[in-house]
């Protein structure tokens, strides 16, 4: 069965010319048509585009210009504007934008070779941890039908685990790619802020967001975040340096490698079976030669208000754009200016979405600027440094993505705060804007749990090669749900 | 920290969304216990913290004075809700 | 009772840049609506901005020509608010670290010289247009003009008469034109003025103030601010008050009545931009903008009387553009620089009336500086008469060919040749006993009818000093 291949075992057939990327392409097809009814991990599905970029692939395989990831189908996160495909960002508000452009995402996994199966559902405009608020509805765990994928990017997370896909893209603002990779079994990477182009990537909060893979093994990730990150000068805030070759330390050894554990992270609140995955997880890696040592993050409990002021606030201003005029959804027959206006959003966004958009204009309202977003902005720096002055004692941060593992669909959603609240590990990261990685490192209720792994700036190597390491021994990252093996 | 239902039309104002008469009440609740979450940022003392806005200590790229771009009116209005003599229509405005 | 006059200028000038502040878009004005925004332009979901270069070295060029305080370090903020040429829901300005800072500019009325306060001047973007009616009941978008950069120059409260506030503009104007940041046309936008005005009775606090918007000349603002004036003095001494707002002029009626007022206050909810980081300049940026940048107006006009010997008049016409000092210079240069005078005298007279019947700028001239500096030169050397290249001028302004052409093909060369001329002389003196009497009896002043006479007979080719000096010696032997 094509779908239980490593992408490398893929790659090597191809390259052997054993299988054709057309014939990979179709099997994930109809897998998609067969699995994806039940799931919802998909809002478009482009079969004709992933053909055709799958035979274009099987050409350079024949002509010997093909390179490692060339002709392994592709997944993006319908947040990724993708030049005549529908990218919706789950809303109502783009359900009919047909993007005219390419995100520098998407034009370099083009250039990989990489054939699109589709778009995958998510939180709407990325603004939720459960793939619940998309327009097209929630996307569910391939775990447990009943739980929620994780979110934002919950389709993208249950597109890998459900073998819908061997690869898929993601964007972590707050948690979006580490915490759906923890809830469904998967490895998933944020880079550093600035790795990677934001360019055609509908924005949500500009300075958290960042894309990264998510794929079943670290060793994959490294390969896709190779391909995914390049300067690109259409991005102000897209870091102008070289990028390192994420996968040449995919051999080192962790001998000597110094782990922080944070206290704070393992304090009230935290599962106790989570809490022993995440120990057990580290012990490990201890036995892969690492030691471990006390850090201290003090101002953790600081990072979910801050984060919730400023992500809002950017996202107020950042979906201002989404008025009915040039682009996406329009109310009926609007009787002036005032109503087109707020008729067009109250009717094309969701509550949580409308919600936080509420919640960023009043945080930069007159009165309110100061103790909300200047305050917040201040935190923002305090949680920052509790990171760097960690990172002088140790090599990297470990602890859990996620205070629970998933909860169920509609557990949390008419409490908007208790879902911000289960942010509290991945959000410092993202105010730092440091690289975080999530691997699966066991089960607790039957439902998968990941070990986050957090480096200083530019450490994606490192953390790539931590996952990998902890894969060569373990294979948590392996499982496959009974249905969709 | 409580939202009153004038502070929700005033939020509704600026935000340019439209709350109907009926969604108030449990507007101005989430909005209310979203608030009361930022109420913990008060106590911290963040005197001599400068606001952070960014993650890196970068500076703005500049960019070359060139004309990059074309004329692609068609293409970007075949996304548009209503549009005359290539210009996007809106309802009057009266100035 | 007496009141005191408290007038502030906003003004927007665009900057010559080709593409945009934040795009590689045209900003070339009078295209096809929407055939020059692009989708950053007109804010499509996951476009990025990005500064352009020039507009960062335009504005370092305007803060050294104030004498102004730069900025260093420059943020981006957003200023949010809904309007349909506004295509992102926020415009992108400086707001709390502006490119230029304080600074100021000199400015003469009646002869006196008064120092006027700039608070500041911040880069942002333009809005688009809106063309309304294109369709019963609806309002047409075109956003070419959405992302075209701008400075936005504050000056302090410092202008106390409408008649201080024109000259204020129009010495920013000169000095925009000049430093070749802002092209300055008012019809097409490119330099607009917005006034705040308000009254108060001597040693008040200051009063409300009004603001007039977009007068796109400056006989207008003038007169709109003298209405202005009236009209709140008038309102205040019959009991009324001055309320804040946004009026517009009526040239026709020469009125200013109230805009609309918008709705509620505005709360723009002013953050810096996270799409973009802070700009930052070194001294080198300076430096660099420094070596390329022209003599200013001031300093110009200064060398002008100084060195080149011109009035205070001349020297002020021939600076008034840079087109039309850069004009003089080098037709100055091209005469060798030996006679500042005639060259000028030539610019502010012939030339500039020429171009001014036919509504002309000087460099649209069809005369060029090196066309004019060949008649010049054959002047100077004595191969035609001042009088007699009015008609060199002419027949130049008419495209006959170079001053040289035009002599030699009209035969217009200068008789210096003595025989010839005194030849001429005898015939004269031989035709007029009476008057040859006249003159011997004491009536010298004579003399000017034998020149007159002598330089008919010459068709006016004759050099009139030798005329002179030869009918002098002629009469007194």
């Amino acid at each position: 069965m094509l779908h239980t291949l490593s992408v490398k075992q893929m790659s090597e057939k191809l390259h052997a010319g054993e299988i054709s990327s057309v014939e990979l392409t179709l099997h994930y097809l109809d897998r998609i048509s067969k699995y994806d009814p039940e799931l919802n991990a998909y809002v478009t599905v482009t079969p004709e585009l992933a053909l055709e970029m799958a035979r274009e692939a099987d050409e350079r395989l024949k002509n010997g210009t093909a390179g490692i990831l060339t002709g392994i189908p592709v997944a993006h996160k319908d947040i990724f504007c993708t030049d005549g495909v529908k990218t919706s960002c789950s809303s109502k508000m783009l359900d009919n934008f047909i993007a005219p452009y390419d995100a520098h995402v998407v034009t370099l996994l083009k250039k990989a070779g990489m054939p699109i199966l589709g778009k995958t559902n998510m939180d709407e405009f990325a603004m939720g941890s459960s793939s619940e608020s998309s327009y097209y509805g929630p996307t569910k765990n391939p775990w447990d039908l009943n739980a929620v994928p994780g979110g934002s990017s919950g389709g993208a997370a249950a597109v890998i685990a459900a073998n819908l896909a061997p690869m898929a893209t993601g964007t972590d603002t707050g948690g979006s790619i580490r915490q759906p990779a923890s809830f469904c079994g998967i490895t998933g990477i944020k880079p550093t802020y600035g790795t990677v182009s934001r360019f055609g990537i509908i924005a949500y909060a500009s300075s958290f967001d960042q894309a990264g893979p998510m794929t079943r093994s670290a060793e994959e990730s490294a390969w896709m975040l190779n391909a995914m990150s390049e300067f690109d000068q259409r991005d102000s805030t897209c870091l102008e340096m070289e990028r390192p070759d994420f996968a040449a330390s995919l051999g080192d050894s962790l001998d000597g490698l110094k782990v922080g554990v944070p206290a704070e992270y393992f304090g009230e609140g935290l599962d106790p079976e989570v809490e022993k995955i995440v120990k057990d997880a580290i012990a490990e890696i201890e036995k892969l030669g690492a030691t471990t040592v006390s850090v201290s993050l003090p101002n953790k409990d600081l990072a979910v208000p801050s984060y919730y002021v400023l992500a809002p606030a950017e996202a107020s201003s950042n979906l201002s754009r989404y008025d009915g005029v040039r682009f996406g959804y329009r109310c009926e027959n609007p009787a002036d200016l005032q109503d087109l206006y707020k008729r067009s959003r109250a009717e094309g966004f969701g509550a949580e979405v409308k919600r936080r958009i509420m919640v960023g204009a009043y945080a930069l309202s007159a009165g309110y600027y100061d103790a909300y977003y200047l305050k917040a902005q201040r935190l923002r720096r305090m949680v920052r440094d509790d990171f760097t002055n960690a990172f002088e004692q140790c090599d990297v941060i470990m602890g859990p993505v996620a205070p629970t593992p998933a909860f169920n669909i509609g557990e949390k959603t008419d409490d908007p705060t208790s879902m911000y609240l289960a942010d509290l590990y991945t959000i410092p990261v993202n105010l730092g804007g440091f690289p975080g990685m999530s691997v699966p490192a066991g089960f607790a209720k039957g439902r998968p749990v990941g070990l986050h792994i957090v480096g200083p700036y530019f450490s994606e190597a490192k953390l790539l090669n931590i996952g990998h390491q902890f894969q060569q021994v373990t294979d948590w990252h392996k499982q496959v749900p009974a249905q969709y093996q | 920290m409580s939202i009153g239902k004038s502070e929700v039309e005033y939020i509704s104002r600026l935000a340019m969304i439209d709350v109907a008469e009926n969604e108030v009440e449990q507007v101005s609740a989430k909005l209310s216990k979203v608030l009361d979450l930022f109420a913990q940022m008060e106590a911290v003392n963040t005197e001599g913290v400068e606001p952070m806005a960014h993650p890196h200590d970068v500076q703005q790229r500049l960019r070359a004075d060139e004309i990059t771009e074309t004329d692609q009116h068609e293409k970007l209005q075949s996304v548009a809700p209503a549009t005359a003599k290539d210009m996007y229509l809106v309802p009057q405005v009266i100035e | 009772m007496s009141w005191e006059v408290v007038i502030g200028l906003e003004i927007h000038a665009q900057l010559t840049t080709k593409s945009k502040i934040f795009s590689g878009a045209s900003i070339a004005y009078g295209a096809a609506p929407n055939s020059q925004a692009c989708a950053i332009d007109l804010g499509m979901p996951g476009m990025l901005p990005v500064v352009n270069h020039a507009v960062i070295g335009k504005g370092i060029a305007l803060g050294i020509a104030l004498n102004a305080e730069l900025g260093k370090k420059q943020v981006f903020d957003r200023k949010n608010y809904f309007y349909p040429d506004l295509p992102k829901g926020y415009q992108t300005t400086q707001m709390d670290y502006p490119i230029v800072g304080k600074g100021y500019l000199d400015i003469d009325v009646d002869g006196e010289t008064k120092r006027i306060g700039v608070t500041r001047a911040h880069l942002e973007e333009d809005a688009g247009k809106s063309n309304h009616g294109i369709v019963p009941g609806m309002t047409g978008i075109d956003l070419n003009r959405a992302g075209t950069p701008l400075l936005e120059i504050v000056s302090e409260p410092d202008l106390s008469s409408a008649q201080e506030a024109v000259a204020y503009a129009r010495k920013m104007h000169e000095l925009v034109t000049f430093l070749g940041i802002c092209d300055g046309n008012m019809q097409e936008g490119s330099f607009r003025v917005d006034s705040n005005v308000s009254v108060r009775r001597p040693g008040e606090p200051l009063g409300t103030r009004a603001e007039l918007k977009n007068i796109n000349s400056f006989r207008f603002i003038e007169k709109a601010i003298e209405f202005e004036i009236e009209r709140q003095i008038d309102l205040i001494e019959s009991g009324g008050k001055v309320v804040q707002e946004t009026r517009l002029y009526d040239s026709e009626t020469n009125t200013t009545r109230s805009m609309r007022t918008k709705e509620e206050a505005n709360d723009y909810r002013y953050f810096p931009c996270p799409d973009l980081l802070p700009v930052r300049i070194t001294d080198e940026d300076i430096d660099a903008v420094k070596v390329t940048m022209p003599e200013l107006p001031d300093a110009k006009r200064a060398r002008y009387v100084a060195e080149l010997g011109l009035s205070e008049y001349d020297a002020g016409v021939l600076t008034s553009s840079r087109a039309m000092a850069e004009y003089f210079e080098s037709l100055y240069k091209h005469t060798g620089s030996k006679d500042a005078k005639v060259c000028a005298n030539w610019i502010t007279s012939d030339l500039a009336g020429a171009l001014n019947k036919a509504g002309l700028d000087i460099s649209e001239s069809p005369i060029t500086e090196e066309m004019l500096a060949g008649m010049i030169t054959r002047i100077l050397d004595d191969t035609i008469s001042g009088k007699i290249a009015k008609q060199v001028f002419d027949a130049m302004w008419n495209g006959e060919g170079s001053a040289d052409e035009i002599i030699e093909a009209k035969g217009l060369k200068q008789i210096t040749d003595s025989g010839a001329i005194e030849a001429l002389v005898d015939e004269v003196l031989a035709a007029n006993p009476s008057q040859v009497e006249a003159y011997k009896g004491g009536q010298e002043k004579m003399l000017g009818y034998f020149v007159g006479q002598v330089m008919k007979a010459s068709g006016g080719q004759a050099n009139p000093g030798q005329v002179n000096k030869i009918l002098k010696e002629k009469l007194s032997s």
